[in-house]
């Protein structure tokens, strides 16, 4: 017997009405990301070319994101436990929805058009996933057995494909590592993490011959040189490397970094705005922003460090490691150590489903940081 | 499901997870680090290589034209212009589909096929994001439509720029020249950043010969682009240094009346200044538009100059080489009194023709009935009546060798040396020219020939001017030049060298004496200009034979056609007392050199004499008498 299994059987059907009027709220998350977002839409100002559309735009998807995230955060853990398969299952729906009605650009199909705006159920998922694996792993032995680890890859593995499909390798690769992390935090054994390890550099091969498209070979080709393909695939990552190194110490200036208000660096307020910040604010701006981001993924893990339930731990700490590993690849490309991959930085570039998708997240991580105050109150 | 739960160990749960997040922020911070690295490395390390190829990236030099040097007459007025012109300009890069922008700008205003053709070449060689010009010169018309449809044409621009104009069209044709667009072959030899601002260069006359001052200075400006190629901003420029403008000595007024002397024949005509050498007008006609071909001439026109018979784009002025004919009788009629080969009191009896020791058939005396001038032909009478049998007879006693080199002392067989491109040399025949030439010996018949100016002998128009000017300024080697002042700062004047030889000046007056009356001696074969003349001129008439008649027959002009009848020609100076102005030229198959050539030297002489010394009272007068001629 354990608290939880206490606290559940005290817990009567309707008890949640009695709750008081206190809101749940992490306030070191909530303050992260307030700087996060006021910084973002700062950056993106400039980063768009002084669009004043796009910041207004943001700044709407951020504040249906706070909202959403305290919805969320008013929810009881075991809430989103119960739920989460429902949630997968809606997400898995609609990606098989944007297979045959979904729209898109550039030959890749990724959105569902639902008439105010566009939604990207692939985003969806990089939620959804760990909360089902989580809420799956949550209620049985850990280290998990191979019949577990084996369900828990299918339920991975059938959005991650349907997302290759799209394609969008860069999302599909995101959502398999969120489900992983909550394999690998679950105590994954160390047989299973080897004979994954070697699977998957014996896979790479056949990755490369019958998965990869010709352009995601291209990018990770001219990760390698990017100087053989100037004005093509190469142009991206030079632009950008260019962006970031003119930067300096303290950069050119707000709205005064030349690679990106001349145009010459791509997709300056999407993927690559990074770039843009470390132009105009240099390697202080970048340090910011990175010292930020440290504050806020370390809280992440420190809540799952202190939840209460294996379910909580495990997607907080699924949650906060996936964020993290955003801002990696994102500032990994950007600066050509990894290959250009379709990974947004997380509340600064623009885009409206991976906002909300986020801020999901963050308030299922406020409803595991806010579990204790909930059971005081109950009690 | 809830079986399991029962027999968790929560503690134990904790220590696995607890272990896996410990790894997992170890993982975390050392990825975290080599981010952090990384850039570092591009901002700190390797800052300066990225600074330098941001800037790289958005400035560009951009070369600021500089604009063509002025051209003058003596006078002031402007000989060659740079006037704004509009070109309908596109770069390439900013097209999204230049097939389809092409279209759409034919549908607007007209663009030939040559237009489009010219394009497609000038695309070929064009650096990234240059201006390539499809059409030029677009009338006011044209740039209100393009301007108001300028959404529809992105990649298309209306560009201003000076263009090369010649106010006064034909009269300079030849001795401006003109400048046209650099071609492939020059392309090859040209400092291509001198030339990155103009895609002109001079072609023929002053503009090729005075390219490199003409041409000026290129700037640069640095200038700020996006990635589309936009300029956004000028950061900095060093200007253009515009070229030298240059100032000639000729007169426009006076080129003005040798080209309409002319009226429509084929002929050239240069004056030179006695003094100075300064050419006062230099004249080839027929002539063309040099305006054509500034912005690319259409191979209509280009077909219709080059194929007329008359050869308008012919400069006979210093490249026609014509038989000089009995010009040259007063210059031989010198040399033979200087060697003593002849004495002023020695006379001829001319029977009309000549014979040769050794030869049976005679050479005739051009120049009189069947009979000839008869007894007591000197030298005075054999220049005032063109007599041909005094100088086949002087020419056998002097000698090639003496009339050669002394020839060519006078300017003949040589470039004179004009600052022009392209000036053929002539031929003053000699024994050694004849070896080379023709590898044959030189004989006494060559020489009688040459004595009156035929056989192997050509002179340019110009040389007969400058060998006019020598006799003129008695000896002094006036040379000829078109340039007086670059900048309005005179150019360093040649003193005219007293030459080696020392002619006595009772030979010179001798000389003078007999050229003046050709004008004014009811005997001279050009008595018929000296009617109403203030002041004197001498003169030397010339035919030359285009077609080599035998000598038994009488030349005939109604039996020949008319491109084969002789040339007129005319050597003139005056005034007599004190010479400014020596003049040479010809008229081609003007028949005689009295009637076709001699009225035009009197015409270009009056208008000289009446606007110098120019006093303001002459110059008026002048000028209200000279309307009706200068028509």
């Amino acid at each position: 017997m354990y608290r939880d299994d206490f606290v559940r059987r005290i817990q009567r059907p309707g008890g949640d009405r009695r709750r008081g009027r206190s809101i749940h709220l992490d306030i070191p998350l909530f303050l992260t990301l307030i700087v996060l977002c006021l910084g973002g839409l700062f950056v993106l100002y400039s980063a768009s070319g002084q669009s004043l559309y796009f910041v207004k735009r943001q700044a709407v998807f951020m504040l249906f994101g706070f909202v959403a995230m305290i919805a969320v955060a008013q929810f009881p853990v075991r809430f989103w436990e119960r739920w989460a398969l429902l949630f997968y299952i809606v997400g898995l729906l609609s990606l098989v929805a944007v297979m045959f009605v979904g729209v898109g650009a550039k030959g890749a199909q990724r959105w569902l058009d639902l008439g105010v705006t566009r939604f990207q159920p692939s985003e969806l998922m990089k939620v959804a996933v760990p909360m089902t694996i989580s809420a799956f792993l949550g209620k049985r032995y850990i280290p998990p057995s191979f019949q577990h680890i084996s369900i828990s890859l299918i339920l991975i593995l059938l959005p991650v494909l349907l997302i290759i499909k799209q394609p969008d390798l860069g999302t599909a690769i995101l959502v398999f590592i969120s489900g992983f992390f909550v394999l690998f935090l679950a105590g994954l054994r160390k047989r299973y993490l080897v004979s994954a390890f070697l699977l998957v550099m014996a896979a790479i091969p056949s990755f490369w011959i019958f998965v990869m498209r010709d352009y995601q070979k291209q990018r990770v080709l001219t990760l390698l040189s990017p100087e053989d393909d100037k004005l093509g695939a190469g142009w991206n990552i030079i632009q950008s490397t260019t962006a970031i190194g003119s930067g300096g110490l303290a950069g050119k200036g707000w709205m005064q970094g030349t690679q990106s208000q001349l145009n010459f660096l791509p997709e300056s307020h999407t993927d690559f705005i990074i770039a843009v910040l470390a132009e105009e604010f240099g390697l202080i701006g970048v340090l910011s922003l990175c010292a930020v981001y440290f504050v806020f993924v370390g809280r992440c893990l420190l809540i799952a460090l202190n939840s209460q339930s294996q379910f909580g731990r495990l997607i907080a700490g699924s949650l906060g490691l996936t964020f993290f590993i955003y801002i990696f690849v994102n500032m990994s490309m950007v600066s050509g150590i990894l290959p250009v991959v379709g990974v947004p930085l997380p509340l600064i570039s623009y885009g409206g489903t991976s906002v909300v998708a986020l801020f999901l997240g963050f308030g299922i991580l406020m409803a595991i940081s806010t579990e204790p105050k909930r059971i005081r109150m109950e009690l | 499901m809830i079986h399991d739960a029962a027999f968790t160990d929560p503690a134990r749960e904790r220590r696995i997870f607890a272990g896996r997040l410990f790894i997992t922020a170890i993982v975390v911070v050392v990825m975290a680090i080599v981010i952090i690295a990384r850039y570092f490395d591009l901002q700190i390390n390797r800052h300066q290589n990225f600074a330098t190829h941001s800037d790289n990236n958005r400035v560009h030099v951009r070369p600021a034209t500089p604009s063509r040097g002025l051209i003058y007459d003596r006078n002031g007025e402007l000989l060659a212009d740079n006037r704004p012109t509009y070109n309908l300009t596109i770069v390439r890069e900013r097209s999204k589909n230049l097939d389809n922008l092409l279209t759409n700008v034919a549908e607007l205003i007209d663009i030939s096929e040559e237009d489009k053709k010219g394009f497609r070449k000038r695309l070929k060689r064009r650096k990234p994001f240059e201006q390539t010009p499809l059409k030029y010169n677009l009338t006011e018309e044209e740039r209100g439509i393009l301007a108001v449809n300028g959404f529809r044409l992105q990649g298309a621009e209306i560009t201003a720029r000076l263009t090369r104009f010649y106010p006064n069209r034909e009269l300079f044709a030849h001795v401006i020249g003109y400048v046209g667009r650099i071609n492939e072959r020059e392309s090859q030899s040209i400092d291509p950043i001198a030339y990155s601002g103009t895609d002109s260069i001079g072609k023929i006359g002053i503009e090729k010969y005075y390219e490199d001052q003409l041409l000026g200075t290129v700037g640069s400006e640095n200038v700020e682009t996006n990635a589309r190629g936009r300029v956004m901003r000028i950061l900095d420029s060093v200007g253009a240094t515009p070229g030298d403008s240059l100032t000639l000595h000729l007169d426009s007024r006076l080129q003005k009346v040798a080209y309409d002397a002319f009226a429509g024949q084929r002929g050239a005509l240069v004056a030179i200044d006695v003094k100075t050498g300064g050419i006062l007008s230099i004249v080839s006609a027929p002539s063309y538009d040099p305006n054509l071909f500034v912005s690319g001439i259409s191979q209509k026109y280009y077909n219709r100059l080059i194929n007329s018979p008359d050869r308008p784009m012919f400069d006979r002025a210093i490249r026609g080489q014509y038989p000089p004919g009995s010009t040259i009788k007063p210059l031989f009629g010198l040399i033979g009194l200087h060697n003593k080969t002849i004495t002023m009191d020695y006379a001829i009896n001319d029977p009309g023709y000549f014979f040769m020791e050794g030869i049976e058939r005679p050479w005739r005396d051009h120049n009189s009935k069947r009979g000839g001038h008869g007894r007591g032909v000197d030298l005075a009478e054999a220049i005032i009546e063109s007599c041909d049998v005094y100088f086949y007879k002087m020419s056998v006693k002097t000698g090639i060798d003496l009339l050669s080199s002394y020839s060519e002392i006078f300017g003949l067989g040589n470039i004179t040396g004009i600052d022009l491109p392209g000036e053929r040399p002539g031929i003053m025949p000699s024994r050694t020219w004849k070896q080379e030439a023709r590898q044959e010996a030189w004989f006494n018949g060559d020489t009688i020939n040459v004595s009156i100016g035929q056989g192997f002998m050509l002179a340019t128009p110009l040389q007969l001017a400058v060998m006019s000017a020598r006799i003129a300024s008695r000896g002094n080697m006036v040379k000829p030049k078109l340039v007086q002042s670059v900048n309005a700062e005179v150019a360093e004047t040649e003193v005219a060298s007293i030459p080696d030889l020392e002619i006595d000046s009772k030979y010179w007056d001798y000389v003078h004496e007999a050229m003046r009356d050709v004008v004014h001696s009811p005997k001279g074969t050009a008595k018929g200009i000296s009617a109403g003349l203030d002041y004197e001129i001498a003169g030397k008439t010339g035919t030359a034979q285009v077609i080599s008649i035998d000598a038994e027959e009488e030349y005939d002009s109604s039996k020949i056609e008319k491109n084969k009848w002789d040339h007129a020609l005319f050597v003139a100076f005056a005034p007599v007392d004190d010479p400014q102005i020596a003049v040479g030229l010809i008229v081609e198959n003007g028949e005689h050199g009295s009637s076709a050539a001699a009225p035009i030297a009197r015409q270009v002489i009056d208008t000289y004499m009446k606007s110098r010394p120019p006093r303001e009272s002459q110059l008026v007068a002048a000028e209200s008498i000279n309307p009706g001629e200068a028509r």
